[in-house]
């Protein structure tokens, strides 16, 4: 009997440490910001505790949390469509070169990571400040004699977040391409496809698991950034995770963000868990692995 | 010249200063089956690949049908290819695989539909339309491969290594089928194997390749009994061979004695051989036969004794080793009541036209 009991409990002896360390970081904390999100900030600036629906409340009648969280939804899906146009290109082009350096490709396309995200995005205004690049240029040709304000709008805000993940989408595309064995595509071609036909019947198909992992990474990564719409937005261009930052660091309200939190939280949940049913979540994780 | 479909003239291909192919110049008959046959990296698969437009040609000339083809692209050339690992789309139905190639050919919906239909037919797999290639064994995923090819009416179908992904039994019936489906539709096929096996069932012509060069052509019969060089009397079969010095050469008939031992062969040899002259005999290992005692059999005849060091059952054959005359030689021979075990004393006998003499640089002589 005590052989039986010792089977049935290795596994989960096994499993521990991973089951631990997932309590320790992931639910723990998860549990601590449910709580909190039921909690008061009072008057005095101190938090109470029990059960209050005030939080709650605020998000769900305020039309201004919706606005936001919408203008979140369709900035993260125009950065997700142009890192999918512009990134597939050179996944492509990685994934097909005769280049004997193929890793080095590979490693220039991991270079800027070696950088602070921070730092990345900040580097945007000296290219497009009023006294950047752009505009010295600009002024030395003539074309303008005030410094253009190309900063601090919509428009800046995708570019810096096309920026900042345009290399999980590369990378993403490049494994499912390179995946794809090269004698379809010949196959193909012997049956009487042009090169491009080839690419539209075959490569294309094959590679959109590749595609739609890249995708959705590039939806949620954007969806809850705060330092690119900090950075390069203007006070128009504030993004959920903005209201979050907002209420934890300056207003000190951390009931209140935690409730958005789990507002963001459940959003991006949910667009996971329909897109893992809609693509198949097995070949989600292939691409991920 | 429409007879020929396809013609090779000094076809070369060269990759920086590697030579992967040198002075290919081969036809192909319409309706023919010829086979491409050598070790890996002797330039078969090369060969096969630039006439499907794969690989471009680096000189000379390849022509389909009495068309030039080296610049025209690919997709151009009305080829069908049959790939190694099959290269079934994943994406696609059996019946969408194999009607890909009939949407670049102006064929209508319903005379597609029937051509499919047809075309599974032949490879014996009517029922399978709308499965996934993945749902597939790997023998029906080389018949559909094969469908897909043969249902555009190619000018030339091109097999590579098609048989080598199977394992041997269904190696065995799909040489059968594709000959078969071969001899129906009476198409010219270039196949490419490395085994020789495949090579000598199917083909009607035999091209042994080796580091980039053409060995030998011929029927199957021609390159097995016939070897025209070292290099194809080695790839093919087992044979011994026997360094010697010409003695006297008469009437079609060369004796030959051996480097080493005390050995004096007489060997039938239509080459302009003369005495003095260095050269290697290739002996096949099943046209040596083993007796218990010397009989005289009929035309001029080589017998020798020898004694079994080693033997091979392979059921069917027993392969012996047996010490002859200083010379350690391999003999097949059918297993038959009392087969001979080791240390037995026995007689090897050898006719004249069983052995083939090569030059002192492994090449026949003309």
């Amino acid at each position: 009997m005590s052989s039986l009991a010792e089977t049935k409990a290795r596994p989960w002896l096994l499993l521990s440490p991973a089951l631990g360390t997932l309590s320790f970081l992931l639910l723990a904390p998860l549990c601590f910001i449910v709580v909190y999100s039921f909690w008061l900030r009072t008057a005095t600036g101190a938090d109470t505790g029990g059960f209050h629906l005030d939080n709650w409340a605020e998000f769900f009648s305020d039309v201004f949390y919706h606005d936001i969280l919408f203008y979140t939804v369709r900035i993260a899906l125009m950065t997700t469509v142009i890192c999918a146009v512009v990134g597939y290109i050179p996944a492509y082009f990685i994934a097909n070169t005769r280049m004997k350096n193929k890793g080095l490709l590979l490693m220039l396309l991991m270079l800027p990571f070696w950088i602070s995200y921070i730092i990345r995005t900040l580097s945007w205004i000296n290219i497009l400040g009023t006294s950047g690049a752009v505009n010295a240029l600009l002024q030395w040709a003539g074309l303008t004699g005030e410094p253009l304000q190309l900063l601090y709008n919509e428009a800046t805000v995708i570019l810096g977040l096309v920026h900042y993940l345009l290399p999980f989408m590369i990378l993403n595309v490049y494994v499912s391409l390179v995946g794809i064995d090269g004698n379809l595509v010949s196959a193909a071609r012997t049956l009487g496809a042009t090169p491009f036909g080839a690419f539209l019947k075959v490569t294309l198909p094959l590679s959109l698991p590749g595609l739609a992992a890249g995708s959705l990474l590039c939806f949620v990564l954007g969806a809850g950034t705060y330092i690119t719409p900090l950075i390069l937005g203007g006070p128009t261009n504030a993004m959920f995770a903005n209201l979050i930052f907002e209420a934890i660091i300056i207003q000190l309200n951390w009931p209140l963000g935690a409730a958005l939190s789990i507002v963001l939280l459940v959003v991006l949940g949910t667009v996971v868990t329909v897109y893992g049913r809609l693509m198949g979540l097995n070949q989600l994780s292939k691409s991920f692995g | 010249m429409t007879d020929i479909a396809v013609r090779l003239t000094d076809v070369e291909k060269h990759y920086g200063s590697f030579q992967a192919v040198t002075d290919m110049t081969l036809d192909i008959p319409e309706g023919s089956f010829v086979t491409l046959l050598g070790p890996s990296g002797c330039g078969k698969t090369t060969t096969l690949r630039m006439i499907a437009g794969l690989e471009s040609i680096s000189a000379g000339e390849i022509a389909i049908k009495g068309r030039r083809v080296n610049e025209i692209p690919i997709h151009k050339r009305n080829l069908g290819v049959v790939f190694q690992n099959y290269a079934l789309f994943p994406h696609m139905t059996v019946a969408d695989n194999v009607a890909f190639g009939l949407k670049y050919r102006k064929v209508g919906k319903a005379d597609a539909r029937e051509k499919v239909r047809r075309a599974l037919q032949i490879v014996r797999l009517p029922h399978l339309e709308d499965r996934m290639p993945s749902q597939l064994s790997g023998g029906q995923q080389q018949r559909i491969a094969l469908a897909r090819a043969i249902v555009v009416e190619p000018d030339v179908l091109l097999l590579d290594e098609p048989l080598s992904a199977l394992d041997a039994n269904l190696r065995e019936e799909m040489r059968l089928e594709l000959k078969r489906i071969q001899r129906e539709l009476g198409i010219a096929t270039v196949f490419v194997t490395h085994d020789q096996g495949e090579a000598l069932a199917m083909s009607d012509k035999v091209v042994v390749m080796s580091n980039g060069r053409m060995e030998q052509v011929g029927t199957p019969e021609d390159v097995y009994n016939r070897p025209a060089s070292h290099f194809v009397a080695d790839f093919l079969g087992n044979s011994n061979f026997l360094a010697g010095r010409v003695e006297t050469v008469e009437q079609g008939l060369v004796t030959v004695v051996l480097t080493q031992g005390d050995l004096r062969l007489t060997i039938a040899s239509g080459g302009r051989f003369k005495p003095g002259e260095l050269v290697q005999v290739v002996v096949r290992a099943e046209r040596i036969s083993l007796g218990r005692e010397p009989e005289p059999l009929a035309g001029p005849l080589n017998t020798v004794p020898g004694v079994i060091t080693t033997v091979d059952y392979q059921g069917l054959n027993a392969r012996y080793f047996v010490e002859a005359g200083g010379h350690r030689l391999q003999v097949i021979n059918p297993i038959d009541r009392n087969p001979f075990r080791d240390g037995d004393r026995v007689m090897l006998h050898l006719r004249a036209e069983d052995a083939v003499i090569l030059d002192e640089t492994g090449r026949v002589h003309h």
